[in-house]
């Protein structure tokens, strides 16, 4: 009963397309002259370089590409990017969700030094936020001779490595759920809590739903930063070969060694993964765009 | 359920939203918060309801004092302006919320919870839309699922943010219609804000207008319109002329000689004269107030001519007849049929 009437255009008068040219379009032959410049810039700097790690993987053929996952320090990278992802994403999905939350929904003073805080991993350079742990929690360090009588090992062991990827891959989730939820308001949750919700049914049921594609999102992201974290980890490492060596760290190491083709074969792991979050976040962005903040930021 | 709210005052930052606020809400009946945006009235519904918490006053619900019961514990019915639907969950769901988060102990079971749901959709006249989304929607429609998901949850009392503001001036009449309707059925105790003062005088029993952080007056449309307790409130509701008037010898002065109207009541001095432009009758002879016309438009039927009054720059609008000869610089002369007079210094 509340239809608007659909409005009745007449087709003879909808003007073909090329009559006009926009005043915001090019001439043809400009026109076609950026876009190959864009192109051609786009192949040498993107795809080329991409291409060039499944080639130079596979140069040997496809035994030797597998033969460098037979390998035990490889196999021991792998595993330990692995773990590593699992436990930083999860830490920083929680820290995420608390500090968006805290963020979008509430007043407090001091607010914008705390956004600002948030985004200080992307600022910094990935090396000295390794530095920074180092300088905490090393054998040089205040807390060092404690940490070495209580038996525990941070710098150049495993626990140093997480530290480090869940300080660069902090504001991932952050600072894509904190637009979103800014833009959703607190209304929802209003209103749940006026029909007598908890505050815990109210995330459950009202703010998760309404954030899961934004969160699905900033997880990828960051899974995928995590995974491929180099200059942080490389510091609080200490290269110890099939200890506290990561992937990106592997590739290095079997670089600097001339083992190219296991090299390669690692890296083409890490370009699959990037390949795969992409696919994801296109999906994501086509299918649920409006549910995103900030698509296309990173 | 009575509602008592006591001296309160609300403070967002520096400014005052309301400032020592009090006002009696009768079981059963149907109020209306109106003033201009920034009166206070919006803070005043969020501060009944448990979403703002007062400076200092107290709310009661009842005998019992609410003032430090959780949204939650106050059992209330809030309906956003924006809606506010789940737009996660259907219809259904969404009507549904309200009981099914209730502790296990008093939790009715699904089936229950379901018919209960099916039944005031029924109410709303949404019969068979239980399974859309809250997107596949009209605004009318979602602003009747809003209402229903309210008063599943049986509400002492039912609190609308601008309930109609956001849609269009038809669907508008008609839910309002349908509002005053479900209130008679059901029988809630309901407060709604507006800024909108015919749909306030339209679907009121009483109507509290504010400004300012301030109840101005409280009455029903009938008492507001027609007694209006101060010059907001005159100017505010219905249209108004205003001129600045001396008292004197009890009767209204203004360029220098009375104009007809006594003033037995009025203290002795300088007042604001106000009346509505609909509400003069044109007189030939006599004392009366004289003025030439400035301006004309057509408004409607009427003709609504803008005169300047006697020796000062002052204008005051009356409204013609459409077919009256009057042209520019002619001279009317005419007297209020009803008029309030108040002192100066509280103009508005």
């Amino acid at each position: 009963m509340y239809e608007q009437d659909v409005a009745v255009y007449d087709s003879r008068r909808i003007v073909p397309a090329n009559a006009h040219t926009s005043p915001t379009t090019e001439r043809p032959l400009v026109r076609r002259t950026l876009i190959l410049v864009a192109v051609a810039f786009m192949a040498l700097t993107l795809v080329l370089p991409l291409v060039l790690v499944f080639v130079e993987a596979f140069r040997k053929g496809a035994d030797t590409y597998f033969a460098a996952f037979a390998d035990r320090h490889s196999q021991t990278a792998i595993a330990l990017t692995l773990t590593v992802a699992a436990i930083a994403v999860p830490l920083n999905l929680v820290f995420g969700v608390a500090a968006a939350w805290c963020v979008a929904k509430y007043e407090f003073w001091g607010k914008s030094f705390l956004t600002t805080l948030i985004d200080l991993p992307f600022s910094v350079s990935p090396v000295v936020s390794g530095m920074v742990y180092v300088l905490l929690f090393g054998a040089q360090s205040v807390l060092g001779p404690w940490l070495r009588s209580m038996g525990i090992e941070i710098i150049f062991a495993v626990p140093g490595i997480v530290l480090a990827t869940i300080f660069v891959t902090f504001p991932f989730i952050a600072r894509e759920l904190i637009p979103l939820m800014q833009a959703q308001g607190s209304t929802d949750e209003e209103a749940a809590l006026s029909l007598g919700a908890t505050g815990w049914q109210t995330f459950w049921r009202v703010t998760l739903p309404n954030i899961k594609w934004g969160l699905l999102y900033g997880v990828l992201l960051c899974n995928a930063r995590a995974m491929g974290e180099f200059g942080a980890v490389s510091v609080v490492s200490g290269h110890i070969r099939g200890r506290t060596t990561t992937m990106p760290l592997d590739i290095e190491i079997l670089y600097n060694e001339y083992n190219f083709a296991a090299a390669f074969a690692v890296a083409s792991l890490l370009a699959l993964l990037a390949l795969v979050t992409l696919l994801i976040k296109t999906i994501l962005e086509v299918r649920f765009g409006a549910e995103l903040a900030g698509t296309r930021r990173h | 359920m009575d509602i008592r709210v006591e001296n309160i005052r609300k403070q967002f930052s520096l400014y005052p939203a309301l400032d020592d606020v009090s006002l009696d809400i009768r079981s059963g009946e149907l109020i209306a918060l109106l003033g201009p945006s920034g009166s206070g009235k919006t803070t005043l519904l969020r501060l009944v309801a448990g979403l703002e918490t007062p400076t200092a006053g107290r709310i009661y619900f009842g005998d019992e004092d609410a003032s430090l019961r959780t949204v939650q514990e106050r059992n209330v019915g809030f309906v956003f302006q924006a809606y506010a639907l789940f737009r996660n969950m259907t219809v259904l769901d969404n009507v549904s919320f309200g009981l099914t988060v209730r502790p296990r102990a008093t939790r009715p079971p699904k089936a229950e919870i379901r018919r209960r749901a099916l039944e005031l959709l029924d109410l709303v006249q949404l019969t068979g839309l239980e399974k859309r989304y809250p997107q596949q929607l009209s605004g009318g429609q979602r602003q009747r699922v809003a209402l229903a998901r309210a008063l599943a949850v049986e509400p002492t009392v039912l609190l609308l943010d601008e309930p109609f503001g956001a849609l269009d001036a038809q669907v508008r009449q008609e839910l309002r219609k349908w509002l005053r309707e479900i209130h008679d059925r059901t029988g809630h105790t309901t407060v709604f804000v507006t800024h909108d003062q015919e749909e306030a005088l339209e679907l009121a029993d009483r109507l509290v207008v504010m400004s300012q952080g301030r109840i101005e007056q409280v009455g029903s449309p009938d008492e507001i319109y027609d007694r209006p307790a101060n010059p907001f409130v005159f100017s505010f509701i219905g249209e108004s002329s205003a001129l600045p008037v001396t008292v004197k010898n009890h009767e209204v002065w203004t360029g220098g000689r009375a104009i007809g109207l006594p003033a037995p009541h009025e203290a002795t001095g300088p007042a604001s004269l106000y009346f509505r432009p609909h509400d003069i009758e044109l007189v030939e002879d006599g004392a009366a107030l004289a003025g030439v016309v400035a301006a004309s438009r057509r408004v409607g039927g009427t003709r609504r001519v803008e005169l300047e009054i006697g020796g000062h720059p002052d204008r005051v609008e009356i409204d013609l007849p459409f077919d009256h000869p009057a042209g520019e610089r002619t001279r009317i002369a005419f007297r209020p049929k009803r008029w309030r007079v108040f002192p100066a210094g509280r103009g508005s």
